[in-house]
């Protein structure tokens, strides 16, 4: 090894230059078509340059042509992985618009689809983090579950991913009678396939199995020291740098602020879920590592597998409502009539939802027509995303994949 | 949502007169209409004053109320309206702000120097800045003051502004057929 008089010589030796360096949009870690421009010196990343757009397809102009029922299947397409939330935002808007109340029944449908929705993208966002962070498990854990819920919510409404089953003045169809157990389910839980069950008990049969696998999960990421290392520390958003971006959802609640939708929204949301008992998970938490500062990835990532558990219990609060009769088991009770010339007040409404990526707005003008003035679409995720230019600088170059995902974004959300 | 009396009333204490206007619907939500001079300051007591505590910007869009000849009834004059929802965490209020803008003749072309301008709001709330942007990609509205005004969603070199009622598609883009 040579030997050097003067130590300079050294550091201009290994003296690296700023460089260009284009994350995406092809880069599995960016989560759809996201491009991140860096700035990089080395491995450290001083600048970092998002561009949007190559989703766009300008949902909103198309709502100016549509009546609101025929628009809700363009917000299936905008948060593909909770597309029942995203129709019940829209939905519940168009309702508060027309001064329409979905019948009891109906309520609680939505809960439940809604609630059922929110696990299985908790549950993609958590293994597809583990991916980001180079553990393979998770998402294949994920996945295996999330494929069930999916065959119930296909059992419900005949599509797995864009339900378009929520809509204005209620659910499209009532919850099926007696369905076969989904195979997924019978082969993990022993059940013969081809066996008849009840929506509703199948849904309890599903909560049963995952609660206890909802530690391995802790085990093989919360706990796990690698995954720690990466999360923990990294990302930090304040408290007052997360409300001035107008993150919402688990990162805000990542970042210490108590604020759910589902307790603090409007009237027509919070009366779907008051019946229900709910904590409302917000960092700090007291079983944290060490390493863990309040806002930074690791409690992001928290936030969402405790929302799990949190959903998991309403849906059996939800199931015991459905089988004691807390509601009326009128077979056509689950909607309302709307019409597709149905005429809009002149009038104007904005409204936000508890998504499971944060809270989703939308805006709905009407004219006096049947169709909208304008329908506007606010998403948490482009609000979200707003803040990772300021989470990465500074940061090593592996390190963006790690606060990328933590933000749990949704592309199609995003350029609508 | 009720009425936003209480900070109708505050702000037109605080603000020059005949700036604000309260606007009570009937159905649907209430809103406060300000004079874009005085958009800042609005922002800024709203944002600050112990009793209001609107800390976050929930969302930052914009209205075209032209509607081309032969379509539906004209309602209103042809004008733009930015609109901002703000909400309240502590309060669990929300709150919703409009501004009219005069909207250029016709042609959706028209050169930068005609847009309609308003103040920027984006050093109050940092969540202005996307928006700002998103609105200006979309109406071409301009936001003076503004960090850094580009498209968001569209490419840079795109001709127009899409949420624009009087919108045409271009007949092609880089050699890609359009229509």
């Amino acid at each position: 090894m040579p030997q050097f008089a003067d130590q300079r010589i050294i550091e201009l030796d290994v003296r690296t230059d700023e460089m260009l360096v284009n994350m995406g949009p092809q880069h599995p870690s960016t989560h759809g078509v996201l491009r991140l421009v860096l700035r990089t010196d080395g491995e450290i990343v001083h600048e970092v340059i998002p561009h949007l757009g190559y989703l766009h397809r300008c949902a909103e102009k198309i709502g100016e042509h549509l009546a609101p029922p025929q628009w809700v299947p363009y917000t299936d397409r905008m948060d593909y992985l909770a597309a029942m939330n995203m129709n019940l935002g829209f939905s519940l808007t168009v309702e508060k618009l027309m001064s329409q109340v979905a019948p009891p029944k109906a309520q609680l449908i939505r809960v439940f689809v809604a609630e059922l929705n929110r696990i299985a993208s908790h549950l993609l966002g958590m293994g597809a983090y583990g991916l980001d962070l180079g553990s393979f498990t998770p998402f294949l854990y994920g996945f295996r579950e999330r494929e069930i819920i999916l065959d119930l919510l296909e059992e419900v409404c005949g599509a797995r991913l864009t339900y378009s089953y929520v809509t204005p003045g209620g659910v499209t169809h009532d919850l099926p009678e007696a369905i076969p157990i989904p195979p997924g389910l019978a082969m993990l839980t022993g059940r013969p396939a081809g066996a008849t069950i009840s929506w509703v008990d199948a849904v309890i049969l599903f909560l049963d199995w995952l609660g206890p696998r909802i530690d391995d999960y802790h085990t093989l990421l919360t706990e796990n020291h690698i995954f720690v290392q990466r999360t923990a520390g990294l990302g930090v958003l304040t408290r007052e740098k997360a409300i001035s971006y107008g993150c919402s959802g688990p990162v805000l609640r990542g970042s210490g602020v108590e604020f759910d939708l589902r307790r603090h929204g409007d009237k027509i949301y919070t009366s779907l879920y008051e019946k229900f008992e709910f904590d409302i998970p917000t960092a700090p938490f007291r079983n944290a590592p060490r390493e863990v500062i309040v806002g930074d990835n690791w409690c992001r990532f928290y936030v969402r597998m405790l929302e799990v558990t949190q959903s998991m219990r309403i849906l059996r609060q939800a199931a015991d409502l459905w089988t004691i009769g807390g509601v009326s088991q009128d077979p056509a009770g689950h909607k309302v009539p709307y019409r597709l010339t149905t005429k809009l007040p002149a009038a104007e409404v904005y409204l936000e939802t508890e998504c499971p990526r944060g809270q989703m707005g939308f805006y709905v003008i009407g004219n006096g027509a049947a169709e909208p003035l304008r329908t506007r679409a606010k998403s948490s995720s482009f609000c979200n995303l707003s803040v990772i230019s300021e989470l990465c600088q500074g940061v090593l170059l592996a390190d963006i994949p790690s606060i990328a995902g933590s933000l749990d974004i949704v592309m199609g959300e995003i350029d609508r | 949502m009720s009425s936003p009396t209480f900070e109708f009333a505050l702000l037109e204490q605080q603000l020059p007169g005949g700036s604000v206007r309260l606007v009570e619907a009937a159905t649907g939500d209430s809103w406060i209409e300000l004079k874009s001079h005085a958009l800042r300051q609005a922002c800024q007591i709203l944002r600050d004053h112990q009793d209001c505590q609107f800390n976050v910007l929930s969302d930052l869009t914009a209205v075209d109320w032209f509607s081309p000849a032969g379509k539906k009834p004209v309602i209103a004059d042809p004008r733009f309206e930015v609109v901002y929802h703000l909400l309240s965490l502590s309060r669990r209020q929300t709150l919703t702000l409009k501004v009219i803008l005069p909207r250029p003749g016709g042609d959706e072309l028209s050169k930068d120097a005609e847009l309609p301008e308003i103040p920027s709001i984006a050093d109050l709330w940092l969540a202005a800045n996307w928006h700002e942007r998103e609105a200006f990609d979309m109406f071409g509205i301009r936001f003076k003051g503004h960090p850094d005004l580009r498209r968001i969603l569209c490419p840079e070199d795109w001709e127009g502004y899409p949420l624009r009622k009087d919108y045409e598609f271009p007949l092609e883009y880089h050699g890609i057929r359009g229509r």
